[in-house]
Order: structure tokens, then C-alpha cells, then sequence
């Protein structure tokens, strides 16, 4: 793992895949939604209000599976006290935070003719809702972290380690409690979706979660780059100074 | 559903929401790396 701690390596790497991740993310989430607005059939319950799953669906599998992330990358800094794991968290956070409100807005949008409502204050959607918060809490503490110099990063570390528990809650609240939201439609090998929706959909995540990856590696190389041209112009005035 | 609501437009809105968020989130980030590489750049030339 610490074989790509070297940011140059790193750099190398990620200057090969943000395009190609970017591109083919664009190509593939653009033909699903495509499928999804005009191939896919009305649902026999839903109607044509079905179609917003495609869009839904994918955001909210990115909402959550990026704080899993953050969660990982955190743990990698606090135990292998790994270079690019901090750098990797602070560069999801934010990806995570829109994909976190790209569901909430969709999927008011589809409870509104679905449900006839367009908000309850539910076990998921409460729970989805706290996610927002606790990425936006988490950008701020990052980016005050990251002013403040070293050492600062292991709060935020910490505090992406301590909002993963909010991650089970999300998954299992339509399970725990009463919901409006109707339980996983997709298990571990099962489903119950009937296979034009599936494949769709499955098209479109996996589409959304290539485009995450992209802005990912752009992101993380934004904060390398960043901190390169800082440590040289620092070093600059430090020989300035001495002179 | 029940209120005759036209489910096209909630389609279509959240379509225009969903890509209009998931592009200027693609844009924005391909624009700031390439700045923040150029910027990078000029200090290692100065």
C-alpha cells in the first residue's frame, strides 16, 4: 500500500486514468439515463415517475458508499499514518456531499408523485439528511485543519471514522422502523426488480460511481498541486528571508 | 398519483438536476486541477 505513497507515483497514475474514468463515466451514465427517459417502459405502480430511479438510484449508492470511503481513507491515516489517505478523504468529501444532495432532491422529486409528499421526517430520509450535514461538517473541519498545518489532519480523520456509524443507520432504517421508503429493491445475488429497470440501473451506477472516481483523482491532484506550489513559494521566502 | 399529477415533469426536473449537478461538479473539478497544475507549474519556472 505505502508502494503509493510516493506522490510522484501517485501522480503518474492519476494523470492516466482522470480523463479516461471521466470520459467513459460521462458515456456510459449518459447512455443509461437515455435508456432510462426514453426505452425503459412505465412501471405497473409508479408510472412514468419510475424513470427517476436512474438518476436516484446511483446518487444515492455515491452518497453513501463515499463516506465508506472517507471512512477507509481515515482509518489508513490514523493506523498506516499513510501520506495520500488524508489527501484522498478531504478530496471526496465534497463529490460525496453533492451526490448526498443530488438523492435528497430526487428523491423528493419522486416521493411527490409516488408518496404524495414530498418530504417525511422518516428513518431514511432523516438519516440521508444527517448525511448532508455531517459532509458539510466535514469539509469546513478539513479545510480548517489544512490552514492550521500539520497535525490538524487526524481531527478531521478522526470525525470521518465517528460518521461512518451514521452509514449502517441509512442502509437498515427501512428495515428498522416504519417507512414510506420501500425496503432494498437489490440484495447480496437477489433481486426484485423486473430486468429492464436492472440493467439500467445498474448501467447508470455504474456510469455515476466512474464520473465519482474521475473527480476524485482531479480533486486529490488539485490538493497536490496545490500544496507543492505552497511549500515552494514557502521554501522561496524562507531563502529570501535568510539572504 | 393519486392527485393526476403529471409525472413527466418531476422526470424531467429531476434529470435537469441530476446531470446539470453531476457536470458543473465534473467541470468545476477538471477546471480547478488544471489551475491548480498551472499554478504549480509557474512556481517551479520562476
Amino acid at each position: 500500500m505505502h508502494g503509493y505513497a510516493n506522490p510522484a507515483r501517485f501522480l503518474r497514475l492519476a494523470r492516466l486514468f482522470t480523463a479516461p474514468l471521466l470520459i467513459s463515466g460521462l458515456a456510459l451514465a449518459g447512455l443509461a439515463l437515455a435508456w432510462g427517459l426514453f426505452g425503459a417502459p412505465p412501471e405497473k405502480l409508479q408510472g412514468d415517475s419510475v424513470r427517476i430511479l436512474f438518476v436516484h438510484v446511483p446518487t444515492a449508492w455515491l452518497g453513501m458508499g463515499a463516506w465508506s470511503a472517507i471512512a477507509v481513507a481515515s482509518l489508513t491515516e490514523l493506523v498506516w499514518r499513510h501520506p495520500l489517505a488524508g489527501i484522498a478523504a478531504r478530496a471526496i468529501a465534497l463529490p460525496g456531499a453533492v451526490f448526498a444532495a443530488l438523492c435528497l432532491i430526487t428523491g423528493s422529486l419522486w416521493g411527490r408523485p409516488a408518496w404524495g409528499t414530498w418530504w417525511v421526517w422518516d428513518g431514511r430520509l432523516t438519516s440521508m439528511l444527517v448525511l448532508l450535514f455531517l459532509y458539510l461538517a466535514y469539509i469546513a473541519l478539513a479545510d480548517a485543519a489544512n490552514r492550521d498545518g500539520d497535525g490538524g489532519s487526524r481531527i478531521p480523520a478522526i470525525f470521518g471514522l465517528v460518521g461512518a456509524v451514521n452509514i449502517p443507520i441509512i442502509h437498515y432504517s427501512v428495515l428498522w422502523w416504519n417507512s414510506l421508503h420501500q425496503p432494498p429493491s437489490i440484495t447480496m445475488g437477489k433481486s426484485e426488480m423486473a430486468p429492464e429497470f436492472l440493467f439500467g440501473l445498474l448501467a447508470a451506477t455504474i456510469g455515476f460511481s466512474l464520473i465519482f472516481g474521475g473527480v476524485v483523482l482531479a480533486r486529490m491532484r488539485t490538493i497536490l498541486a496545490d500544496s507543492q506550489a505552497e511549500a515552494r513559494l514557502r521554501r522561496r521566502a524562507m531563502e529570501a528571508s535568510d539572504e | 398519483m393519486s392527485e393526476g399529477l403529471n409525472h413527466w415533469t418531476f422526470v424531467i426536473a429531476s434529470y435537469a438536476i441530476g446531470v446539470g449537478g453531476t457536470v458543473l461538479l465534473v467541470g468545476w473539478s477538471w477546471l480547478e486541477m488544471r489551475r491548480a497544475e498551472a499554478r504549480r507549474d509557474r512556481s517551479r519556472e520562476r
